[in-house]
């Protein structure tokens, strides 16, 4: 019960501190970076909290599927112009996924081989 | 109570939908797992078709359906704040590649925008369409009130977030394999800055690296996004 009720209330927390701000963030992520920081000053997550958020991570792709239903709602609005939604969907997405995934894996080896440079 | 009359009450029901959305989830992942969960079998995006196909069919609105499947909405604000746990234990990880990430945000954030509006514009969409595509790679949320900000139409926003999403889960590793790109933490984070939390959860399935790689860069680019899509929209406004 300590780690749901410390997930909602941290979520809660999170969104007082968007309204009192104007942050452009989601209140779930200042909730995100309040429980990071519990975390580092007790030094790790407890084993109810563990199983609690692998419970709701493991799951994480059902919890899209509420919104995503709403697709339908909005289906004429997309209807007329679907070709084009689509084009610049798959390539966006593509070309989107591969300079990042290049950039994240070239910048990594780079600072990588010093490191291992130095320990041989 | 008559049949008809039953039937009409389990109808109202918002448990009938909580039950349907569970149970359709749960169906396709048993389907994925029996095929050794390969991207196509996404479940989040059959569990979608199949209630959609429901709603049509029985000619149900979709406020009615989300007065049951709000519960299963309402997690999504609290499996965020858990991803917390995941990120606390590869902190020592997520640092040394500190300069990977930045470096991966920048590259990330910048072509989820440019790249959307570019071909919208090329085919020669209207602003409308264009500035409602721009935050796409963010989660619906964020995507949504930096699209009505800008003049773009938040519904049709979301719609194109949620697309974003599914369309990244399915061909992330397929596009990470024909670049040829092989570390996970390269693979989860560029999944995660292009298509937010459904791709995560994909990530997640693949490797534990992987998905924390991912969260973490959602949640970077939800502020990102936030941050440079009024830039990259007022600079495409003056080039008219």
């Amino acid at each position: 019960m300590v780690a749901i009720f410390l997930l909602i209330a941290l979520q809660l927390v999170g969104e007082a501190i968007v309204t009192f701000t104007g942050l452009p963030v989601p209140g779930a992520v200042i909730g995100l970076v309040l429980l990071y920081i519990i975390l580092s000053v007790r030094g790790g997550a407890s084993e109810e909290m563990t199983r609690t958020t692998g419970f709701l991570l493991d799951n994480l792709a059902l919890l899209f599927v509420p919104a995503g239903v709403g697709v339908i709602a909005y289906l004429p609005l997309i209807a007329s112009r679907w070709e084009m939604i689509v084009a610049a969907l798959l390539v966006s997405v593509t070309v989107t996924i591969a300079l990042t995934a290049l950039t994240v894996s070239r910048l990594a080896r780079r600072s990588a081989a010093p490191a291992a440079e130095a320990t041989r | 109570m008559s049949p008809a009359v039953g039937a009409d009450f389990l109808v109202a029901s918002p448990l009938l939908w909580l039950t349907l959305t569970l149970g359709a989830y749960l169906a396709a992942t048993m389907v994925s797992r029996r095929f050794g969960k390969p991207p196509v079998l996404n479940p989040t995006l059959w569990s979608i078709v199949a209630i959609v196909v429901v709603l049509v069919v029985t000619g149900t609105p979709y406020r009615r359906y989300f007065e049951g499947a709000q519960f299963v909405n309402f997690l999504l604000g609290p499996a965020v704040v858990a991803l917390a746990v995941p990120l606390y234990r590869h902190t020592a990880l997520i640092r040394r590649s500190a300069k990977a990430v930045a470096g991966g945000l920048v590259v990330g954030t910048l072509s989820a925008i440019l790249s959307g509006v570019l071909v919208v514009r090329l085919l020669g969409g209207g602003r409308d369409l264009w500035v409602s595509m721009a935050p796409k790679s963010a989660t619906a949320a964020i995507a949504m009130a930096i699209s009505g900000r800008l003049g773009g139409i938040p519904p049709l926003t979301a719609v194109l977030a949620i697309a974003t999403g599914i369309l990244g889960a399915v061909l992330g590793s397929a596009i990470c394999r024909a670049v040829r790109v092989q570390d996970w933490p390269a693979r989860g984070f560029a999944m995660g800055v292009t298509s937010h939390g459904i791709a995560t959860a994909r990530a997640f399935q693949e490797h534990e690296i992987a998905g924390t790689f991912a969260a973490l860069a959602m949640a970077l680019n939800g502020v990102a996004t936030a941050l440079a899509t009024p830039a990259v929209i007022g600079v495409l406004d003056r080039l008219g």
